[in-house]
C-alpha cells in the first residue's frame, strides 16, 4: 500500500522532471537574479554623475575664469564651454545635449569687486527635478565657496562646520537599497508565476482532471508542483546573497540563518498566492497576465525599493500595506544591512505570516469547492 | 496584397473576439498610467529629521526653527539623547540626525568656531545625499546670518557676494509627474506590444495551426507582416488612451508635435513588435514566450534611463543603453512633451529606432522557417 | 498514369535514429493511397516531407512533379493538407475559416464565395456558419477540415490521421468525401493506423519501423500474406516490429 508520504514524492519528482526539462525557462529562472543584480548593482545609481554642463562665459575676467576653472576640476561634471546666443542655448537644451548652463554676464568681475555683488546665472533642463535639484545645489555651493584669493583674504568671521557621517552605506552606494528589492522581486516572479501557470496548464491540458479524479490526494497534487519552485527559489536566495557578498561587496550583517527562514516564509507566501491565482485561472494566457499584472506590478511598485513609499500619496501608502513583499523588504534590509536581529522584525514577520495563512486558508477553499 | 487582407481580416477577428485579452490591453495601460506615476515619484521631500539638542540657546533654538521653516525637513522630534534618536534611524522613522553639542552658542561666540554632527541613513543614496546637502544649504544661510546680525547690518560684512540666480527651464513646478508620465507611457506601450506579438505566434505553435499555415504557399515575409500589422494599430490605440490619460489626469500635454510624436511611435512600434515576433520564432511554449520577452522588457525597462539616469551608469552600461530601442523611445518621448523639441532634434532617434526595426525583422522571418 | 508523388530511398534521420528508412513508392493521378502503420512507424515523418514541411536527410522524391528539396513552395501551390489536429482556428467561425483558407490559397470574390456556399450546402452546415469552430462536435470539424483543405481544388490531398476518435458512421461518410474527390480527378494521400480503411484505399504501403515493408493492392496484400483481412497481413508484418506504439 503505497503510502501518502511516498505518493508525495513521487508527484514531486515528476514536477521536477517538467521543471528540468525545459532548459529555456529554466536559463531564464537562474539567469534573472544574477543579471538583475548585475544590473542594480553596477549599472544602475541614483547618483548624479557625468551631467554635462555648459558654461557661458560672457565676462571673461580673472574672476569669471577661476571659478570656471573650479566647476572644470569636478569629478562631477563633464563640462564644455561655448559662446552661444540664447536661441543657440535653447536648440542645445532641446536636443537633449545638456543638463545644465551656467552663464556669466559681462562685467561679472568688475561688478563683484566695485558692488561687492555679482549675478550668475543657472539654468537647469527640470524636465528630471532630482537631477536638477542636486546639479544647482552642488554648482551653487561651488560657487558660493569661491572666495577671491588675495583680494584681502579674511578666513570668515564666523564658521560654522558640519559633520557628517553617513551610516550604513557609507559609500552610498545603490546596491543597499536594490539588493533586498531584488530578492522580492525575484522570489515573487518565480514562485507566483511559475507555480500558478503549472498548474493552470493542467487544468488546460486536462490532465488536471486525471489526477482528481485518481486515488491521491488532490491536496497533494497541487503542494507538489510548489515544492520545485520551493527549492529553486532557495537557489537564488543562495544565488543572490553569494553575488552580494562576493561581487557587490554588500555582506550580511547580521544572521544569515534567520535571513534563510524569513525568506523561506516569503517564498511560501508567494506560492500561497501562485495556489490563489490558479484556482481562479483557466487559461495560461490569464495566468499569465494575472500574475504579471497583479502581482508582479505591485511588487515593483509598493514593496519600497524602486520608489519610496512615503512620497505616495495616502491611499497608495495604505495599498502598500497588503502587498507582502513591502514587508519581506523590510525584514532584509533589516537583517543583511543594519544587522539586526529577530527582536526588531518580529511584528513584520508576524504580518507575514498572516497574509500567508490568509492565501492559504482561501484558495484551499475554493479548491475544495471545486472539486464537490 | 490581397492575401495579407484575409490575414488581417483573421488578426482581427480574432482579437475582437477575445473579450478578456481586449479588456486586459486596454484596460490595465489606463489602470497603470493613473497609479505608476503617483508611486514612482523619486522627489526627495518630508525627510524625517531628529534633532538631538544639548544646547538650549537662542542660536540653537534660531537654527531649529531655520530648519524647521524651510520645508525640506520634517522634524520628528528634538531629543536629549542621541542613541534614542540613533534608534529613530534604526526604525525607519527618522533618516537624518542632527546633533548640537553642548555650548553651542558659547563656543561660537567665543571661539567663532563649531561643529555640528549629522549621521545619516544612508540606504536611500539618493535621498542621503540630498538630504545632507539640503541641510548644508540651510545651516550656510544660517551662517551668513549669524554674520550680518553680528557685523549689525544687513550687508554682507565685506566679503563678496555671489548672487546664485537659478531657474528650472521646461519644468518650472519641478513636478516629478511631468517627468514621468511621457516615459511610462513608452514603457506600457512596449510592454503591451511586446508580449502580444510574442505570444501571438507561439500560441499558434502550440494549438498547430501554425502547421497550417506553414503548408500553405503563403510568403514568409506576407505571413509576418500580417502578424505585425494588427498589433502596431493596437500599440498605437493604446498610446492614444495613454496620452488622453495623461492629459486627463496629469494635465500633461505635449508641447511639441503630436504629428511627430506619432510618427516616431508608429516606427518605434515596428522595432518593438519585430523583437517580440524574433522571440516567439524561439520559443515553443506560451510559457517560454512569456518569459524570455518579461526577461528582456525588464532589462531594457531599468537600462532605459527612465528610473535612473543614463548619465549616471558606467561606459559599458552606456553602451547597452545604446542599443536598446526603449532607451530612444522614452528620450523622445520627454524631449517632445516636455521641451517641444522637434524633427531634427529627435532625428537621430528616429534613424536609431529604424535601424532596430529593420534588423529585428528581418532577423524574424530569417528565422521563421516554414521547412525544419 | 502519371506519378504525382514518387520517392526513392527517401530517408529522413535525427541523430542516430532513422525515423525514414530508405522508402521508394509512387503514387498515380487519382488513385487513393493508403500510407499504413503502426504509431511511431514513421508515417508522419514521411509525409511531413512529402508537403515541404521537413527537409529529408537523403533520397529523392517529387510531388506534383516539383522536387521536395528546392521546390518546396511550388509543392505546396498544388496541395492540400489535413493535420492530425484538424488545425482550423477555434476561435473563428466556420464561415470565416472558410474564407481565410481559401483566401490564402488565392481565391477570392465572387469565386470564393460561390465555393464557400457549395461546401456549406454540402456538407449541411448552413445553420452553423456563424458558429464557432471551437464548438462543433468532432465529426463535423473533421469534415470542414477536410473540405478547406480541397477548396482550392488541389491535385493531391494529404491526409494525416484524419478519422481519429469518430464514429462508424461518421467516418463512413467521410469516405465518401474521398471518393467524391477523387472522382474529380484528386489524388488523396492518407495515413491511418485503422486497418478496416485500408479496404477503401486503391493501393497502399505498411510501414514497420521507417520501412516499407508491403506495398501494392489490398486484395493483392492478403493473397500474398496469406490474410482474410487487412488486419490480419499487418499483424503478419508488424509482430516483429520494434518501434511500436508510444
Amino acid at each position: 500500500m503505497i503510502t501518502p508520504g511516498r505518493q508525495f514524492v513521487t508527484f514531486i519528482r515528476k514536477e521536477f522532471a517538467h521543471v528540468l526539462r525545459d532548459r529555456k525557462t529554466l536559463l531564464i529562472l537562474f539567469g534573472l537574479p544574477i543579471i538583475q543584480i548585475v544590473i542594480f548593482g553596477f549599472a544602475l545609481s541614483n547618483e548624479v554623475k557625468n551631467a554635462r554642463i555648459l558654461v557661458i562665459d560672457n565676462a571673461r575676467d580673472d574672476v569669471s575664469r577661476e571659478i570656471v576653472g573650479k566647476l572644470a576640476a569636478s569629478r562631477y561634471f563633464d563640462l564644455e564651454e561655448k559662446k552661444f546666443s540664447h536661441e543657440e542655448l535653447e536648440q542645445t537644451f532641446r536636443e537633449g545635449k545638456i543638463n545644465l548652463a551656467v552663464v556669466f554676464p559681462a562685467g561679472f568681475g568688475s561688478d563683484l569687486i566695485h558692488f561687492n555683488r555679482a549675478q550668475v546665472q543657472v539654468i537647469a533642463d527640470a524636465s528630471d527635478p532630482n537631477t536638477a535639484n542636486t546639479l544647482t545645489n552642488y554648482l551653487t555651493s561651488i560657487v558660493l565657496d569661491y572666495r577671491p584669493a588675495g583680494a584681502g583674504a579674511q578666513p570668515p568671521p564666523l564658521a560654522i562646520g558640519t559633520q557628517v557621517r553617513m551610516l550604513y552605506n557609507p559609500q552610498l552606494k545603490g546596491a543597499h537599497n536594490f539588493v533586498p528589492g531584488v530578492m522580492a522581486l525575484v522570489l515573487m516572479l518565480v514562485c507566483v508565476m511559475m507555480t500558478s501557470i503549472s498548474i493552470v496548464r493542467e487544468k488546460e491540458l486536462g490532465t488536471m482532471e486525471v489526477l482528481l479524479v485518481s486515488p491521491f490526494n488532490p491536496v497533494l497534487v497541487v503542494l507538489s508542483k510548489a515544492v520545485p519552485y520551493l527549492i529553486l527559489s532557495l537557489v537564488n536566495v543562495t544565488s543572490i546573497v553569494l553575488l552580494s557578498v562576493f561581487v557587490l561587496d554588500l555582506p550580511v550583517k547580521g544572521s544569515v540563518f534567520l535571513l534563510f527562514a524569513e525568506s523561506t516564509l516569503f517564498i511560501i507566501t508567494s506560492l500561497a498566492l501562485g495556489l490563489f491565482i490558479s484556482v481562479r485561472a483557466n487559461t495560461q494566457q490569464t495566468a499569465m497576465l494575472a500574475s504579471m499584472m497583479g502581482m508582479l506590478l505591485p511588487t515593483l511598485l509598493f514593496s519600497g525599493f524602486m520608489f519610496p513609499i512615503e512620497n505616495m500619496p495616502v491611499a497608495l501608502q495604505v495599498i502598500s500595506n497588503v502587498v507582502p513583499a513591502k514587508w519581506y523588504y523590510l525584514i532584509v534590509k533589516a537583517i543583511m544591512i543594519k544587522g539586526l536581529g529577530f527582536s526588531s522584525i518580529w511584528k513584520e514577520t508576524l504580518i507575514l505570516s498572516g497574509i500567508t495563512l490568509f492565501f492559504l486558508t482561501i484558495s484551499f477553499k475554493k479548491f475544495k469547492i471545486r472539486l464537490e | 496584397m490581397r492575401i495579407i487582407r484575409f490575414l488581417l481580416e483573421k488578426e482581427f477577428r480574432q482579437i475582437f473576439r477575445n473579450k478578456v485579452l481586449l479588456t486586459i490591453i486596454l484596460f490595465v495601460p489606463v489602470v497603470q498610467l493613473l497609479i505608476l506615476p503617483l508611486a514612482a515619484n523619486y522627489e526627495v521631500k518630508n525627510i524625517n529629521l531628529a534633532i538631538v539638542n544639548h544646547d538650549h540657546s537662542t542660536y540653537a533654538q534660531r537654527l531649529i526653527e531655520k530648519i524647521a521653516s524651510s520645508g525640506y525637513f520634517r522634524l520628528t522630534g528634538v531629543d536629549q539623547s542621541f542613541r534614542k534618536s540613533l534608534e529613530a534611524i534604526e526604525s525607519e522613522r527618522a533618516d537624518l540626525v542632527l546633533e548640537i553639542p553642548h555650548d553651542f552658542e558659547k563656543d561660537l561666540v567665543r571661539e567663532n568656531r563649531q561643529t555640528l554632527f549629522v549621521a545619516v541613513n544612508a540606504i536611500n543614496g539618493m535621498k542621503a545625499g540630498l538630504g545632507a546637502a539640503y541641510l548644508h544649504t540651510i545651516i550656510r544661510d544660517y551662517n551668513r546670518e549669524l554674520i550680518a546680525f553680528r557685523a549689525g547690518s544687513t550687508s554682507t560684512g565685506g566679503s563678496p557676494v555671489i548672487d546664485v540666480v537659478a531657474s528650472n527651464w521646461y519644468n518650472p513646478y519641478m513636478s516629478y509627474r511631468l517627468f514621468m508620465v511621457p516615459g511610462i507611457l513608452a514603457i506600457l506601450v512596449t510592454m503591451i506590444a511586446g508580449y502580444m506579438s510574442a505570444l501571438n505566434i507561439v500560441k499558434e505553435k502550440e494549438t498547430g495551426t501554425i502547421e497550417q499555415i506553414n503548408v500553405t504557399p503563403i510568403y514568409k515575409h506576407h505571413f509576418i507582416i500580417g502578424k505585425l500589422i494588427p498589433f502596431w494599430i493596437l500599440g498605437l490605440v493604446v498610446f492614444t488612451l495613454g496620452l488622453g490619460v495623461g492629459w486627463l489626469a496629469y494635465g500633461v500635454v505635449p508641447v511639441g508635435s503630436l504629428a511627430l510624436l506619432y510618427f516616431f511611435l508608429a516606427a518605434y512600434l515596428l522595432a518593438v513588435l519585430g523583437f517580440g515576433l524574433l522571440i516567439s520564432t524561439y520559443a515553443e511554449t506560451q510559457q517560454q514566450a512569456m518569459f524570455i520577452s518579461f526577461f528582456f522588457v525588464m532589462i531594457f525597462i531599468l537600462m532605459s534611463g527612465l528610473f535612473t539616469s543614463i548619465d549616471s551608469m558606467p561606459p559599458w552600461a552606456q553602451v547597452i543603453s545604446r542599443l536598446n530601442p526603449v532607451t530612444y523611445c522614452i528620450q523622445v518621448m520627454r524631449m517632445v512633451v516636455l521641451k517641444g523639441s522637434g524633427l531634427r532634434e529627435v532625428a537621430p532617434h528616429l534613424g536609431a529606432v529604424v535601424i532596430f526595426a529593420i534588423v529585428l525583422n528581418t532577423w524574424a522571418i530569417v528565422n521563421y522557417k516554414k521547412t525544419t | 498514369m502519371e506519378a504525382v508523388i514518387s520517392t526513392e530511398n527517401l530517408t529522413k534521420r535525427f541523430g542516430d535514429f532513422i525515423a525514414v528508412d530508405h522508402i521508394t513508392f509512387e503514387v498515380s493521378r487519382a488513385e487513393i493511397f493508403g500510407f499504413l502503420g503502426a504509431n511511431g512507424a514513421g508515417k508522419t515523418t514521411a509525409m511531413r516531407m512529402l508537403i515541404g514541411l521537413s527537409k529529408p536527410s537523403s533520397g529523392k522524391a517529387s510531388v506534383a512533379g516539383f522536387d521536395v528539396y528546392r521546390e518546396t513552395e511550388d509543392i505546396k501551390k498544388n496541395i492540400g493538407y489535413m493535420s492530425q489536429k484538424f488545425s482550423l482556428y477555434e476561435d473563428l467561425t466556420v464561415a470565416e475559416n472558410i474564407r481565410f483558407f481559401g483566401g490564402i490559397y488565392g481565391l477570392s470574390g465572387k469565386i470564393l464565395r460561390e465555393k464557400s456556399d457549395l461546401l456549406i450546402d454540402q456538407l449541411g452546415l448552413q445553420s452553423e456558419t456563424k458558429k464557432l469552430v471551437g464548438a462543433l462536435p468532432l465529426g463535423w470539424k473533421q469534415k470542414l477540415a477536410f473540405s478547406v483543405a480541397v477548396l482550392h481544388e488541389p491535385k493531391i490531398v494529404f491526409l494525416d490521421e484524419p478519422t481519429g476518435g469518430v464514429d462508424p458512421l461518421t467516418r463512413r461518410q467521410f469516405w465518401e468525401m474521398i471518393y467524391a474527390a477523387t472522382l474529380r480527378g484528386m489524388t488523396v494521400f492518407v495515413t491511418t493506423h485503422y486497418m478496416d480503411e485500408a479496404e477503401y484505399c486503391n493501393r497502399l504501403s505498411i510501414m514497420v519501423d521507417g520501412r516499407i515493408e508491403a506495398l501494392g493492392s489490398p486484395a493483392d496484400l492478403r493473397t500474398k500474406y496469406n490474410a482474410s483481412s487487412m488486419d490480419e497481413v499487418f499483424y503478419k508484418l508488424a509482430r516483429g516490429a520494434e518501434r511500436s506504439a508510444g
